[in-house]
């Protein structure tokens, strides 16, 4: 029972880390798009790709809380008292993000975007980082059983932390842009697939690096961490995870971009799953094992059925809310954000132009 | 420790983390209760508001009429926003839990987790389908369009119902042992169906379509007054206020039972409610006044004989525990509780008659009623809701102090051992002041774009 409910967090952990990391590399985009006349039209399409679906992809993160708090209650008590400082902060990013994005969906005035969206756009970047920070802490056995145990600081302030973080922005920021590329593609935007083309290329170059060069990192520091993902299970899956990005840069070379969708999906979650099976059986490394972290079985057997029942409820929702979205029937017409507050060029139709 | 009761079994429970109690658990209450009140008022939008526009979308799809349409449509947006910022303010709820309460979370998340699983559902649910439905006017088929809009309603409530149960089964924990210190044998759906669950579920429901009702119908009191009188504002104001009057008049009945459901399983937190200090019969209620300390007794306010007693056990002879019934340290602070208490007996009272006011105008004239005062009244409703919302939440949770769990184990032990609590709650303040700001902000933009652009396609 326990392994399911492990199964349930790793599910948490990895459609996070794709569906909300995208949202929050959108957020990167923006934040780096230029300026508002420049911008306007990376923005624009940020805007509308992320509207209808960055809330059911935020759900997630509860679903991971909810999960860990009732199947692993010492170790969320544990984790979430150690690591109050960076959880507090992606906390407050949370807000921040979700607000400023909907209200920026309001703004009147350019001068509303524009602070709106520096707020929706640097939370974007903060959030994933500070989760990522606290992943590091967790992986590289710094927390520690008890109310606030670990060392308040050096528990997300140390490389692995910094390597994760840097690596949950990088990533999300390719998968955005790989998302973003083929939005632009159906929205008939050739411009801004080409700009989203370049972005995904870069930091897909950008994420292997740091992936590869985080090796060193976590050997140096984290040497359990770095035996379980060079062995074994944790192998398979850093190498499933290296495939998977390298089939991504290929496929976006050649302008398949829905399949680069999958397969940028699959080099995140393979890193997610791969980190688990790397600290396997631990659930906080050197701490509590999964056995010793897990709740009793009638809860444990509890909470697989309620989820699995609701899993029938959710996978078909989901997947029509997907469907609709892909199909292109929620979309809204594309506008670049500048444009709202200027009136029309003359001649209607503003040409088109690169986001740089 | 003395010989009493109950009570033993909770000095019993050690902290699963083994952090020592925390005297200065009141900062950490501040915050959870700021969040609370925070996200509270935003739930009852959640609860009632897809139900109305829902209602206003079936008056359209049976008629056909575009005013309809353009109500049905705006409101599905104002509770798109309304649902986002709930979105955030819930997930920092979330956080808090283990931020500010990790003992409780590892003692206690096995007992009343699974029924957050099923709030985490409902949440899914939620957010697919009001995106869907926003984002799919004109999209969709008419049909499917008001089907999907069905999954918003149910999934508004089993949330707040699952929500509801785990605070329910901390008033009244049931479905675990504590055996040398340690819960045990944990029991999820013992715990999640506990006896107070079903009044808290119908008193917030009710609660939901009260204050969403009567705020949304004081935006239109407001434009009726101002001299906007067409068919489309006529709609919302008679659609919204049709909700509140309906919800509040029954409140008035399921607060008696919540009451007595508190006396039978909490008697002290009614005896808070009414600063009665000994256990007596023919018990009185004393309206207004403060409750002394010193002299334990309400100073200044009006009694009325046995009227308690009534309303505890719907007998003017029974008994009703009072305060000293338990040492000083066991008991809720007192008159914070009593003026939350008649605070939200006060409102609802006033609701209801105002409810009621507009339903024998509207079922004996079919009309509106006519005098300015009554839009004025309704203009008023919607911030007095909030304040009866919130006055509730304070009456049954304050009221519940000094404990987390009810006599199982104190709020002092459950809070974190981490530093720079007042850190975060400072900048949590900013940034609620900041959200607030926004919200109203953003509100009266979407109430100034004219509603003949919701049909202009």
């Amino acid at each position: 029972m326990a392994e399911i409910c492990l199964a349930y967090v790793i599910l948490g952990v990895t459609a996070y880390a794709i569906f909300g990391g995208a949202d929050f590399g959108a957020g990167f985009w923006d934040l780096t798009a230029g300026t508002a006349r420049g911008g306007g039209r990376v923005r624009g399409m940020i805007q509308r790709s992320m509207a209808p679906v960055w809330e059911a992809n935020h759900v997630w993160l509860i679903f991971l809380f909810v999960i860990v708090w009732t199947a692993f209650p010492v170790a969320f008590g544990s984790i979430f008292s150690t690591l109050s400082i960076p959880l507090f902060l992606a906390a407050i990013g949370i807000i921040f993000r979700g607000a400023a994005f909907v209200f920026r969906g309001q703004a009147a005035t350019m001068r509303e975007a524009k602070v709106l969206g520096a707020m929706f756009a640097l939370s974007s970047v903060l959030i994933p980082y500070f989760f990522g920070a606290a992943a590091g802490g967790i992986a590289s056995g710094r927390v520690k059983v008890g109310n606030a145990a670990g060392d308040m600081i050096d528990s997300w302030v140390n490389p692995t932390s910094a390597l994760i973080g840097v690596l949950a922005v990088v990533t999300g920021a390719n998968v955005a842009a790989v998302y973003l590329a083929g939005d632009s593609e159906r929205a008939e935007q050739p411009d801004l697939v080409e700009a989203f083309r370049r972005r995904a290329l870069g930091s897909g170059l950008l994420a292997g690096l740091v992936a590869i060069g985080g090796l060193f990192v976590v050997r140096s520091d984290a040497r359990d961490l770095f035996d379980g993902l060079t062995s074994g299970t944790g192998l398979i899956m850093v190498i499933v995870s290296a495939v998977g990005g390298a089939a991504t840069l290929a496929l976006v070379l050649t302008r398949r971009f829905n399949l680069a969708r999958v397969t940028s999906g699959v080099a995140v979650a393979a890193i997610c799953v791969g980190w688990v099976f790397a600290q396997d059986p631990y659930f906080l490394p050197g701490e509590l094992t999964l056995e010793q972290a897990a709740a009793s079985d009638a809860t444990l057997t509890a909470l697989t059925v309620v989820v699995a029942l609701g899993m029938i409820i959710l996978i078909p929702s989901l997947y029509y809310l997907y469907r609709l979205v892909l199909k292109g029937q929620l979309d809204q017409e594309f506008e670049p954000l500048d444009q709202r507050f200027r009136p029309l060029e003359a001649g209607g139709s503003p040409p088109p132009k690169a986001g740089h | 420790m003395s010989g009493w009761g109950a009570v033993l079994a909770a000095q019993d429970v050690v902290q699963t983390l083994g952090g020592g109690s925390q005297p200065d658990a009141v900062e950490a209450r501040q915050m959870q209760a700021l969040s609370l009140a925070v996200h509270i008022p935003i739930v009852c939008f959640g609860i009632a508001f897809p139900a109305m526009f829902l209602f206003v979308e079936g008056l359209y799809l049976r008629t056909g009429d575009e005013t309809y349409k353009a109500l049905a449509k705006r409101w599905s947006k104002v509770a798109l926003v309304i649902f986002a910022v709930g979105v955030v303010t819930g997930t920092i709820l979330s956080f808090e839990f283990g931020l500010l309460w990790p003992e409780f979370m590892a003692s206690f998340g096995e007992v009343f987790g699974v029924a957050f699983g099923l709030e985490g559902i409902s949440f899914f649910t939620e957010a697919i389908f009001i995106a869907i439905y926003v984002y799919g006017w004109g999209r969709l088929s008419k049909k499917v369009h008001f089907l999907t809009g069905i999954p918003v309603v149910i999934a508004g409530f089993t949330g707040s119902f699952t929500v509801l149960a785990v605070n329910a089964w901390m008033n009244d924990p049931e479905g675990f042992d504590v055996v040398a210190g340690k819960v045990t044998n944990p029991r999820p759906f013992d715990a999640m169906f506990n006896d107070h669950i079903w009044h808290e579920i119908v008193h917030m429901y009710l609660a939901g379509y009260i204050v969403c009702g009567f705020v949304v119908a004081g935006v239109y009191a407001r434009a009726w007054l101002k001299g906007r009188r067409d068919r489309y504002h006529r709609t919302a104001l008679v659609v919204a206020l049709s909700f509140a009057a309906l919800a509040s008049p029954v409140q008035v009945i399921v607060g008696d039972w919540a009451a007595r459901q508190v006396a039978e399983t909490q008697p002290l937190k009614l005896a808070a409610f009414e600063g009665l200090t000994e256990t007596r019969k023919k018990a009185p209620f004393t309206l207004g006044g403060y409750y002394s300390e010193k002299e334990g007794k309400v100073k200044y306010g009006i009694e009325i004989p046995w009227l308690l007693s009534v309303l505890a056990h719907h007998d003017p002879n029974a008994t009703i525990t009072g305060l000293d019934s338990v040492k000083a340290s066991d008991r809720p602070p007192i008159n914070i509780v009593r003026i939350a208490f008649q605070t939200m007996i006060a409102i609802g009272t006033g609701l209801a008659l105002l409810g009621a006011l507009f339903f024998v105008t509207w079922l004996r004239k079919k009309r509106l009623p006519k005098s300015r005062l009554f839009y004025l009244a309704v203009m008023l409703a919607g911030p007095a809701s909030f304040v009866a919302l919130i006055s509730g939440w304070i009456t049954t949770e304050v009221g519940r102090q000094p404990w987390i769990v009810y006599k199982v184990m104190r709020t002092e032990q459950a809070v974190t051992q981490a530093d720079g609590l007042e850190i975060g709650y400072i900048f949590l303040v900013l940034v609620y002041v900041a959200l607030a700001g926004g919200v109203w902000w953003l509100l009266r933009r979407l109430a100034s774009t004219p509603p003949q652009k919701e049909v202009a396609h």
